[in-house]
């Protein structure tokens, strides 16, 4: 058998492993969670959780709230009150009285246990890593950065400590009926798939995936089974924060989620490696694409200021890793030029002290100027000084040592942006009741209004200052003329305006091909076809080929070999010598791995000048020749001999009437133009 | 010329002459021909050849040299083409035949440093020098000189094409000057030779392929119709307009900057004025057939006219409101607006295709409204401008530029994209809109202004440059607001506004950004200073958190924004001062005070200039407006802000502590009727001499004239300057008739000291702790009235300010002084040269 060395896949013998499936696990395009088959191998790409879920619960107090805890049971329009225990009302909204729950991704769109990778692209993509790692049979790896398992330990503990701490003895669950969700105002009605929410992993759970992952590198190559090969690369987000390639000999899909153009701390974006990609899967934009960065620091800071100036309290709601060390920097600048040298600031989480630590050792995942800093050696952020002269301090929770540090006027940050567990809950209670206080929200992942709902009617003056430094739509306009992939793949919501701003038409990606857009629970064939297999060739049977150049720069050789397939490598290995059959006994069977080898008929290539060929058949004694042009190529007419040649470009028939001489005659002249190898 | 100079001429010529000993420095040349320039405009040229027979050696000398210094050939063709403007002087040239070697095909033109472009350029500038005779218009029309000018004018070198398309400016104006008089009925064939020869080429050039030779001939024709006003310009245009008209038809128009050029420059020429003549119709052609970004210079040039067709305004005026027009459609607008044009000019699919395309979109905006932003300070504008549309389009661009606009066709929709974010036309905007404001009216103001200056002063994403203009554009339309007779009602809207407005303030006046919160300071000084007339203004400036925050910038680490703090400061101090005068309203005086205090400190003790600068610019206003903290006490305020300055090293504010003590001078002297005011009471010298005395004790308690005298003896010009003015006005005050009474009667001679007898006597003063005894200048102390007198009539401030107003480099600008330094100078380059091994 011989065979090219790259094999064309037409349409008709297609294998299903030659296209590319990706299913949609994810409704959220910040916090995906995409399946991706190709070739064999099954691939998850990212994991997030979707926590919006949490804003239709009470918050958690740490201490009694009398007010909490006095709202009144919703009652039915009719005057049911069977709901009253799980239901409150608040300002004209319907809250569950709950332990909070989380929308998960979907799990009956393909069976999970088959997952072979999950490749994980930051710390905020992985919150439902313990779901799917220790509910599904899940036996695959884990494939992340350091900071990214390291940072999302954190976060996960942070989540896991704020609802623990305060624990709820009811859950509810009769609203979740489908018919009784269907009489419940909005947006509770509205709330997706409700039955599937669930209550928050445990520390073991946690730990146990967390076990399951196996750090890499930037640029690290990881093979999987032979068949792709995968390399995270900086994504300029956060610390450690990674895009995906994921590519075979022949094909390339990149998958770039929660990227960032901007100079913030962590190591800047790499764009140079994305080109040349079949698919571009893209996720993880900002979610306030009409927020400039830049401008709502400002405007943090200058909110900041004037609060501080009027004798209130500010309060910012925030995860305990991210854009918090940013904001610290631009007040370790601003401060003092804003006469708030005197003010105190409060991080107050459970796992502040090592997330501030963290920051300060992962100096291989920054940005260069903080790199540099490493060498000098100075700590590569400003909050070690601002910690060191006491301006900033940061504490597990509001118990213990903090209520006696405990000075007004002044500055918390503490989770959680949700405004629905943790610290931040006590901090509303407290300030909410004065306008002299300042809530400034920077977290883009929640609506402030939602979020502040339970806490209505409200005091203190609201900010809303998010700070996204994922790339906008222009720069993934120049992205994507910057990389140039063949086809871009890319959650619905990016395909369109946003719904609230449906004039802006520059709030959507605009490429060539128009981008491919999925949603959750959608399955999406990738419009691009594997063509090519690359097959190794061992150096034995390289060494027998005899290459014969039929055009200047092009030669040809016939192969015959044996191909084998191990671990998705294809090699083309000498075939077995013909062995004679022993004489006295009967034929073996050919095995399958060493098939009978025929002798060989020799190749033909070239084309027949019609010209010399007319002029030889004359010499050979044909006198009457006639040649006509056919589309495909000619007919010689040999009319004395009743005998025709058709001649086209990948056939040639000699039709004659049963004179077998004359045909092998015709034949030898036939082939006296051709070229055999 | 002076003996000196005609002395050192030979031995300058002979280095210039000489190859060998090149002139260091060019600079030297460029003197040299300037000198030339003014004695031949003052003395005959032939007799100056004469008389220095050494300058004819010198060209002489130069064409024999094998290979002389392009800069020396250079110098020597602009030198010839000096004298040779003289036609005496031209004769003796020519007889030598030195201007055929210099100036004919024999001379430089065919060596090879006419590759030089420096020898081209001399060339060029000798000839133009040259042309002021018919002899010498001869003399080039006969030595081919002409076609060599042709060529220069497509010379690599842009100066050479330049001054060769200047001198065939020259030429042509030239040649054509004593045929004024013929001119009525001139026909092509009776133009002199060389105007035939230039106008033939001109023709030819117009009627090329070539576009750079057509863009030559129209530089030509603008320069000349520029500067040249006489008759005939308009018979040469009737020969050309109709080649002029082809080229404009062409597509595309490759020279339409040039056709703008000259259609702008014919129009200023009152030759052109009468309605009648054809070049409106070449103008009307240039309307239709350039598009928008091409055409405003010329629409805008058109309407600014005082003599223009009325047609042809309203097809310029529309063509600059056309990309308005379309912006406004490609927005969704409320009915009432239904376009700035009643009809189409131009092909609007053309201004379309500009506007939806990124690289035009932007820059035809920008260039449109910086056109209509022109026209709005005019004082006549000949063409009713449909204002409100107007408006209306320019704040549909804002909203288009921060995504408030909603598009109402995919004309919009691509304009939406372009424009959001684009800072360069949100500047352009805001200027047009700010000028817009002088058609103040309070519903266009309250309907769509309001907003989107608010919507620009409230967003994060305005750039800093981009708020400075939106506070420009508020403070004009708030100030015209205020003039504008307005109803209770509307003022009330105003105040609301106004609300909002300190609300931003309060935001910007703590951005981190020091840019911001500079511009947020030069806005409230402004507008405190424009509307603190206002009740309302106050009440809502006062119950903000604005001043407390402007207070507490005074601090800021920036020295910009301290400055800034400061003026606003200081404005704010009168407004409140103000307020205190008025029956029922409390201030905190006490805390004025402190503000006095702290701009003193500030004045004393900041390390920066800006903020000491600010600070003396702020007690000058509030002693010129008499701040009542500084009436409460002048003499020790100005006392001490004297003496704090005195220490100052910052001439400026220096030259502000001389402004303050001018003031305080005057306003001392006319309290005490002693102003020089022509009606005032003629008072009794007795009198007079009382307050006399009076007003020089005060001078004297406040250190006035140790501080005059120290500054006049300043190292800084300006200071020295502004000291010696001040001191000469108070010497005519004060000396006038005491002086030689006090002299005589101090037996003290009235010999003028210079600046060195000054610094001695003022060294005496410092260590001097008391007054001393009376009539002794020398032993005097400052605070001693008559010590004072005297020095102040000793000194010799006339020949201080004489010598004080020459430049510092007056001695050496003499040509003998720079004959010497040729002299000087040859040689060292040798010398120069050694020293860098």
């Amino acid at each position: 058998m011989g065979r090219q060395s790259t094999l064309p896949w037409g349409a008709a013998g297609e294998s299903p492993a030659s296209l590319l499936l990706k299913y949609c696990l994810s409704g959220h395009p910040t916090l995906p969670c995409n399946v991706l088959k190709f070739k064999s191998t099954t691939i998850m790409l990212d994991c997030g959780l979707d926590m919006t879920s949490t804003l239709n619960f009470l918050p958690l107090p740490l201490v009694q709230s009398p007010r909490l805890s006095k709202l009144p049971g919703w009652v039915l329009k009719d005057g049911n009150t069977f709901l009253d225990k799980e239901l409150k009302e608040c300002s004209g909204h319907v809250f569950v009285d709950s332990v909070p729950e989380f929308c998960l991704p979907e799990t009956e769109l393909l069976d999970l246990s088959t997952v072979d990778v999950i490749l994980i692209s930051n710390y905020h993509c992985m919150m439902a890593l313990p779901y799917i790692t220790e509910y599904t049979g899940f036996t695959g790896t884990v494939y992340a950065t350091e900071p990214t398992v390291q940072i999302g330990r954190l976060l996960m503990e942070e989540l896991v400590n704020f609802i623990e701490r305060v624990p709820k003895a009811q859950s509810a669950s009769l609203w979740k009926n489908k018919e009784v969700q269907r009489l419940l105002p909005a947006p509770l009605k509205d709330a997706v798939e409700v039955s599937t929410w669930r209550r928050c992993y445990t520390v073991p759970e946690v730990n146990a995936a967390l076990s399951k992952i196996q750090l890499v590198g930037y640029s690290q190559k990881i093979e999987l089974f032979g068949a792709v090969q995968v390399t995270p690369l900086s994504s300029g987000y956060a610390l450690g924060s990674s895009n995906w390639i994921i590519q075979s000999h022949y094909e390339k899909v990149s998958y770039v989620s929660g990227s960032s153009l901007l100079t913030t701390h962590p190591q800047a974006m790499d764009q140079a490696s994305l080109k040349n990609s079949d698919v571009l899967i893209l996720t993880g934009l900002t979610q306030i694409p009409t927020a400039n960065p830049d401008g709502m620091v400002g405007e943090f800071c200058s909110n900041l200021a004037m609060t501080v100036r009027n004798g209130g309290n500010v309060l910012v709601p925030c995860y305990p890793s991210g854009v918090i060390y940013d904001l610290l920097e631009c007040l370790y600048q601003y401060i003092d030029s804003a006469g708030l040298s005197n003010v105190p600031f409060y991080f107050i989480s459970p796992v502040a002290n090592s997330s501030l630590e963290f920051s300060q050792i992962f100096a291989e995942w920054l940005c260069h100027n903080k790199q540099t800093k490493v060498y000098l050696p100075e700590p590569p952020f400003p909050h070690a000084e601002l910690i060191q002269t006491n301006k900033l301090k940061h504490y597990p929770s509001i118990h213990g040592d903090f209520s006696n540090d405990f000075k007004q006027p002044c500055v918390v940050f503490t989770g959680h942006p949700s405004l629905r567990f943790g610290d931040v809950v006590h901090f509303m209670e407290l300030w909410g009741k004065s306008s002299l206080n300042t809530v400034i929200f920077t977290e883009p992942d929640f609506s402030y209004l939602d979020a502040l709902a339970p806490y209505q009617p409200l005091a203190m003056k609201c900010v809303y200052c998010p700070i996204d430094t994922r790339l906008n739509f222009i720069q993934v306009s120049k992205l994507l003329k910057e990389v140039q992939p063949l086809h871009v793949v890319c959650p619905e919501q990016y395909t369109q305006p946003p719904p609230t701003q449906s004039h802006r038409t520059d709030l959507m990606i605009d490429c060539q091909p128009p981008a491919m857009s999925y949603r959750r629970a959608e399955v999406l064939t990738l419009p691009f076809r594997r063509r090519y297999e690359k097959i190794e060739i061992m150096p034995e049977l390289a060494d027998s080929l005899v290459p014969l150049e039929i055009k200047p720069g092009i030669s040809l050789a016939t192969v015959s070999a044996v191909l084998h397939t191990k671990d998705n490598k294809h090699v083309l290995q000498p075939p077995p010598k013909p062995t004679q059959p022993p004489a006295s006994k009967k034929r073996k069977r050919v095995s399958d791995d060493a098939p009978e080898c025929k002798p060989l008929k020799p190749l033909l290539s070239g084309s027949i000048p019609m010209d010399q060929f007319v002029q030889t058949l004359e010499k050979h004694g044909f006198s009457d020749v006639k040649v006509e042009d056919t589309a495909k190529g000619h007919i010689v007419l040999l009319q004395e001999a009743e005998t025709l040649i058709q001649i086209e470009e990948d056939s040639t028939h000699i039709i004659c009437d049963n004179d077998e001489t004359l045909r092998v005659k015709l034949r030898d002249l036939v082939l006296k133009f051709l070229q055999k190898f | 010329m002076d003996r000196e100079c005609s002395q050192l001429l030979p031995s300058v010529c002979a280095v210039l002459a000489d190859s060998r000993q090149l002139v260091a420095d060019d600079t030297f040349l460029e003197k040299f021909l300037d000198w030339f320039k003014t004695l031949t405009e003052t003395e005959s040229s032939l007799l100056l050849l004469q008389e220095n027979p050494c300058l004819t050696e010198l060209i002489t000398c130069v064409l024999k040299l094998k290979d002389p210094s392009s800069s020396t050939l250079s110098f020597i063709l602009r030198l010839t083409g000096i004298f040779a403007a003289s036609e005496s002087c031209f004769q003796y040239l020519q007889q030598r035949e030195l201007l055929i070697s210099l100036f004919g095909e024999v001379g430089p033109l065919s060596s090879a440093l006419w590759e030089e472009a420096s020898v081209r350029s001399g060339w060029v500038q000798g000839v133009h020098s040259m042309v002021q005779h018919q002899s010498a218009l001869h003399f080039l029309c006969n030595c081919g000189a002409i076609d060599v000018i042709f060529t220069l004018q497509g010379d690599p070198s842009l100066f050479v094409a330049s001054a060769a398309n200047q001198l065939l400016v020259h030429m042509l104006t030239f040649s054509l000057q004593s045929f004024q008089t013929k001119l009525v009925n001139i026909k092509d064939c009776d133009w002199p030779v060389c105007a035939q020869k230039l106008i033939v080429h001109i023709e030819e050039s117009l009627k090329s392929n070539s576009a750079s030779r057509i863009k030559q001939s129209l530089k030509l024709l603008t320069s000349m119709f520029g500067c040249c006003h006489d008759l005939w310009t308009e018979v040469l245009w009737s020969q050309l307009s109709e080649r002029i008209v082809y080229l404009l038809e062409e597509k595309p128009v490759h020279a339409w900057h040039s056709l703008v050029d000259l259609f702008l420059s014919m129009a200023r020429s009152p030759v052109f004025s009468c309605p009648e003549c054809s070049l409106w119709t070449s103008v009307t052609c240039a309307l239709e057939h350039l598009n928008p970004a091409q055409v405003g210079r010329l629409a805008v040039g058109v309407l600014k006219l005082q003599e223009c067709p009325q047609a042809v305004r309203i097809q310029a005026l529309s063509v600059l409101l056309q990309p308005m027009d379309c912006v406004l459609k490609a927005a969704s607008q409320p009915l009432e607006y239904p376009g700035l044009l009643n009809r189409s000019v131009n092909d609007s699919a053309t201004v379309e295709t500009l506007l939806s395309c990124r690289s035009s979109c932007a820059s035809l905006l920008c260039q449109t409204l910086a056109h209509l932003e022109e026209l709005q300070y005019l004082t006549y504008l000949p063409v009713d401008l449909p204002y409100i549309p107007l408006l209306q389009s320019v704040v549909t661009i804002l909203q288009f530029c921060i995504g408030l606009a909603t598009p109402a066709s995919c004309l919009g929709n691509k304009i939406s994209r372009i424009l959001i974010g684009c800072f360069r036309v949100q500047r352009s905007a805001l200027d047009i809109l700010g000028a817009l404001s002088h058609r103040e009216s309070h519903s266009v103001f309250m309907g769509s202004v309001s907003d989107i200056l608010l919507a620009y002063l409230k967003s994060p994403d305005t750039s800093p440059t981009v708020l400075k203009k939106s506070f420009q554009a508020t403070l004009k339309w708030l100030v015209r607001l205020s003039e504008a007779p307005s109803s209770r009602d509307h003022w009330q809207q105003t105040e609301q506004f106004l609300r909002d407005l300190f609300l931003v303030l309060q935001k910007r006046l703590c951005s981190p950004y020091w840019e911001v919160r500079d511009s947020a300071l030069e806005f409230l000084t402004l507008l405190v200073k424009h509307l603190r007339e206002k009740d309302g203004f106050r009440q809502v400036l006062f119950s903000s958190e604005v001043p407390k925050l402007m207070e507490d910038l005074l601090e800021d680490p920036e020295s910009y924004v301290r400055a800034s703090a400061v003026t606003a400061m200081g404005q704010l101090s009168l407004l409140t001062q103000l307020i205190s005068k008025m029956p029922g309203i409390e201030n905190g005086n006490g805390k004025e005070k402190s503000i006095v205090a702290q701009l003193q400190e500030i004045l004393s003790t900041d390390s920066e200039g800006f903020p000491r600068r600010a600070v003396i610019s702020v007690f000058i206003d509030w002693l010129k407006e008499g701040h009542p903290d500084v009436l409460k006490d002048t003499e020790q305020f100005v006392s001490s802000v004297l003496q704090a300055v005195n220490s100052d090293l910052d001439w400026e504010v220096k030259a502000g502590g001389l402004e303050l003590a001018e003031v305080f001078s005057a306003q001392t002297l006319g309290r005490l009727g002693l102003a020089a005011c022509p009606y005032a009471a003629v008072s009794s010298s007795a009198t007079r001499s009382t307050h006399l005395s009076e007003s020089l004790q005060i001078f004297c308690r406040v250190k006035l004239f140790e501080f005059l005298f120290g500054a006049l003896c300043d190292c800084d010009r300006p200071v020295a300057q502004k000291a010696c003015d001040i001191l000469i006005t108070l010497k005519a005050e004060l000396c006038e008739e005491s002086s030689l009474r006090e002299g005589t009667r101090a037996g003290l001679s009235t010999e003028a000291h210079g600046i060195a007898w000054l610094e001695e006597t003022l060294r005496r003063w410092s260590s001097c702790a008391e007054p001393c005894p009376r009539g002794n200048a020398d032993g005097a102390g400052s605070q001693d009235p008559n010590g004072v007198l005297l020095v102040l009539r000793t000194v010799d401030l006339e020949g201080l300010h004489g010598s004080l107003n020459r430049s510092s480099d007056h001695i050496e600008k003499s040509p003998q002084s720079l004959l010497q330094d040729i002299l000087a100078t040859v040689g060292t380059l040798e010398d120069n040269e050694a020293d860098c091994y």
